[in-house]
C-alpha cells in the first residue's frame, strides 16, 4: 500500500482524485478540466463551500484490500475533515462506503458499510456530532475508477464524506 | 402478459388420441446415466415438426436439449428418412445408419378455438419402439413454453431426472458506463427469450431471488435512499418493503416454504447479522449475533439448516462458508480450501452447496458437499460470481465479467458444458425459478 501513498503524493494523481470528487458529488460548478482544478484549485474555492471541502480538505479516504481499518494517511485526512466540519456546522453529512470489484456483491455491500461506519466513528472521535452523520454503502456498485487493474481498485476502496443540507 | 404465467392446459400421455401407440415394454433400452463421471452426449434426431408452427417449436426443443450438454442433435442434412407422418413408426434402419439413438417427431396445429395443439413422440431407435407420446394445448402466447415442456419431457424420459427448460430467470439488466451503470430488474425464459423489465432503472436494484411457490421475487433496492429488501409481485408489479429495520437490509432469499425471507441486517457498529422474517406474522428472528460480516444466507431444501458467508474467523482467510441450524444454532465453518469463499447456495436436491471462490487472482464457481468435503471447481475466470441452481440441481448459472460488463453463463455439474446465456445488455445476479406450473 506504500505505492498508493506514493501515488497520492504525486500532483497529477491529486488532480485526478479532485476531479473525480467534484463529479461524484454533483457540484453545480463544473471545473473546466482536471488540470485546472488540480493546479489552481487550492484556495480558489470559497471557504466553507462544498468545493472548499472537496478540493482543499479532501473528501475521501482509501482502504487496504478487504480492510476497514483507517490507515495513517486516512487519519490525517479525516482529522482535517473533522476540523472543517466542526467549523462549518451547517452541513449534514453522508458517508458513502465503497468497495473494489474484487469481491462478491453482497459481501462488498457489507464491507462498504463497515468502511462507512469506521469513517463515521473516526469523525465522531474527533468531535463531529454523531447526529449530523449518516452512512450508506454502495458496495462495488459505484466505482469511480474504471479499469481492470490494481490502480483502479485502490481508488474504488474508499469512503467519501459528502455534504448536504448546506444553509439549513 | 398475465396469461404467460397461467398454467398450460396439458394432456399427458394421450393413449387414445394418438394412433399406433406401442405399449411400452418393461425394459427400455434408451437411457442416459447422468450420474456417471463422463457423459457422452446422446445423438438425437429431431426433424422439423409438421405444421406451420412446427419447425419453430422443434428448433426450440433442439436448442434446449443441445445446451444441456447431454444430447448431440444430428445435422438434419444427414437424415435418410423424411418424416411425413409423425404418428407412424419411423423406419428404424434409416435412423440407425446415422447413429441416432433417439428420434423425436411431432406436429403443431391450430385448433378451431385458436389454441395451438402440439404433440410429439420419442422413439428408441435401437430398441425399435416408441418411448413416449404426449400432446399439449396452449394459447399462442405460450408457444415457446410448449417447446420447453416437450424438451423437459424428453430430458426426463431419457435421463430419469426432471428437466429445467420450462423455467425463467430473474436478473439485473445493466446498461451504460461502468461508473454510471443503470440497473434494472428483468425476467426472461431460461434460454434468454421473452425478456420483460420489472423496474425502471432509476434506483439501483440488486440480488433478485425467486419465491419457491409464488410469482414473487425478493430483491434489494436503493429506491428509498437507504438500500432495503423488498418483495415484488411479478404479475401485478406490487412492491412491498420487507420489515421495518433502521439500517440497510440486503442479501435476501426465501425459505423453501416461501413463508420467510432470510437476509442480512446492518448493525450500527458496521457489522452485518442474519435475520429471518416471517412474511405472515411479520415476526423476525435473529440467527447470528457476531461482530463480523454475516451475509448471503441460503436455506437447505428442508429448511433445517442455513449456509452463509462470514469473516468471523478473521485472519488471511477472510470470508468463508459456514453452516448453522435454521434457528441459528451451532454455526460451524465448512470451507477450508486455499482462498476466499462467498455466495453459498444450497442445491435444490440438498446434496451440494455452490459457491464463489477467490483464489490465485481468479474467481471460481464451484460446488462442495454440505459438510465442506469434495470441493470441485466448475469454472474459473478473472471476474465471475453468484451461482444459482437450475431446479433439478444439475446446472448452475452465474455472471462473468470478461471486461466491459457482466454476462450470464451456465455450467453443468461436470464443468465441461459451459454456455453463454444471450442477453441484449449486460446482465448480472441471475436467479433461476422453480419449474413453472
Amino acid at each position: 500500500m506504500g505505492r498508493i501513498a506514493a501515488l497520492t503524493r504525486n500532483p497529477a494523481m491529486i488532480a485526478l482524485v479532485a476531479a473525480l470528487a467534484i463529479t461524484g458529488c454533483a457540484s453545480k460548478k463544473t471545473p473546466n478540466s482536471a488540470a485546472d482544478l488540480g493546479l489552481n484549485g487550492a484556495g480558489a474555492a470559497t471557504p466553507g463551500s462544498a468545493q472548499d471541502f472537496t478540493v482543499n480538505i479532501g473528501d475521501r479516504i482509501f482502504f487496504d484490500t478487504d480492510s476497514s481499518s483507517i490507515r495513517a494517511d486516512a487519519q490525517t485526512t479525516l482529522a482535517r475533515q473533522a476540523q472543517w466540519l466542526n467549523q462549518y456546522r451547517q452541513y449534514a453529512i453522508v458517508i458513502e462506503g465503497h468497495a473494489d470489484e474484487r469481491g462478491t456483491r453482497e459481501y462488498n455491500l457489507a464491507l462498504g458499510a463497515r468502511r462507512a461506519a469506521a469513517t463515521r466513528d473516526f469523525l465522531v472521535s474527533k468531535g463531529v456530532s454523531a447526529s449530523r452523520l449518516k452512512t450508506i454503502s454502495y458496495g462495488k456498485e459505484r466505482p469511480v475508477a474504471v479499469c481492470d487493474d490494481i490502480s483502479c481498485w485502490s481508488q474504488n476502496r474508499r469512503a467519501v464524506t459528502t455534504l448536504s443540507g448546506a444553509g439549513s | 402478459m398475465k396469461s404467460i404465467l397461467k398454467p398450460l392446459l396439458m394432456v399427458a400421455a394421450m393413449a387414445a388420441g394418438i394412433s399406433s401407440v406401442t405399449t411400452l415394454p418393461a425394459q427400455a433400452t434408451l437411457e442416459l446415466n447422468v450420474n456417471k463421471g463422463n457423459v457422452e452426449p446422446m445423438p438425437i434426431a429431431i426433424p422439423d415438426f409438421q405444421g406451420g408452427l412446427g419447425p419453430q417449436i422443434s428448433e426450440i426443443v433442439t436448442a434446449d436439449l443441445k445446451r444441456s450438454g447431454l444430447f448431440a442433435p444430428i445435422d438434419k442434412a444427414a437424415f435418410v428418412e423424411k418424416i411425413t407422418n409423425p404418428d407412424a413408426s419411423p423406419r428404424y434402419e434409416d435412423w440407425k445408419v446415422i447413429n441416432a439413438q433417439a428420434l423425436v417427431t411431432g406436429s403443431v396445429s391450430k385448433e378451431a378455438d385458436g389454441r395451438i395443439r402440439a404433440q410429439y413422440r420419442l422413439w428408441d431407435i435401437f430398441g425399435n419402439q416408441q418411448l413416449a407420446g404426449e400432446q399439449f394445448f396452449a394459447n399462442d402466447a405460450n408457444q415457446r413454453r410448449v417447446a420447453h415442456i416437450i424438451a423437459d419431457a424428453i430430458y426426463e424420459k431419457i435421463t430419469g431426472e426432471k428437466g429445467y427448460f420450462d423455467t425463467r430467470v430473474v436478473f439485473v439488466d445493466e446498461s451504460g458506463a461502468k461508473n454510471a451503470r443503470k440497473k434494472r430488474l428483468a425476467i426472461m425464459d431460461q434460454d434468454g427469450a421473452n425478456v420483460r423489465y420489472l423496474s425502471d432503472g432509476r434506483a439501483i436494484v440488486l440480488t433478485p431471488r425467486f419465491s419457491p411457490n409464488r410469482q414473487e421475487i425478493t430483491y434489494m433496492s436503493y429506491e428509498s435512499g437507504q438500500p432495503k429488501v423488498y418483495l415484488l409481485q411479478i404479475e401485478t408489479g406490487q412492491r412491498e418493503l420487507v420489515g421495518n429495520f433502521p439500517g440497510m437490509t440486503f442479501a435476501p432469499r426465501f425459505s423453501p416454504d416461501g413463508q420467510k425471507v432470510i437476509m442480512s441486517l446492518l448493525r450500527d457498529d458496521g457489522n452485518s447479522n442474519i435475520f429471518a422474517m416471517d412474511l405472515r406474522s411479520r415476526s423476525t428472528t435473529r440467527l447470528t449475533d457476531s461482530t463480523a460480516i454475516d451475509t448471503s444466507p441460503s436455506y437447505s431444501p428442508d429448511g433445517s439448516q442455513v449456509v452463509f458467508t462470514s469473516d468471523r474467523g478473521g485472519g488471511s482467510g477472510r470470508s468463508q462458508i459456514y453452516v448453522m441450524g435454521g434457528d441459528g444454532s451451532n454455526p460451524h465453518r465448512i470451507s477450508f480450501g486455499d482462498g476466499v469463499y462467498s455466495t453459498p447456495v444450497w442445491s435444490p436436491r440438498g446434496d451440494l452447496i455452490a459457491f464463489t471462490k477467490q483464489s490465485g487472482g481468479e474467481f471460481q464457481i464451484g460446488v462442495m458437499k454440505t459438510d465442506g468435503s469434495g470441493e470441485r471447481i466448475l469454472s474459473s475466470g478473472f471476474q465471475q460470481e453468484g451461482p444459482t441452481w437450475a431446479p433439478n440441481g444439475r446446472v448452475l448459472m452465474f455472471f462473468r465479467d470478461s471486461g466491459g460488463g457482466p454476462k450470464l453463463v451456465s455450467v453443468d455439474l461436470t464443468g465441461r458444458n459451459e454456455q453463454p446465456i444471450p442477453t441484449a445488455n449486460y446482465a448480472s445476479d441471475p436467479a433461476w425459478s422453480p419449474l413453472l406450473e
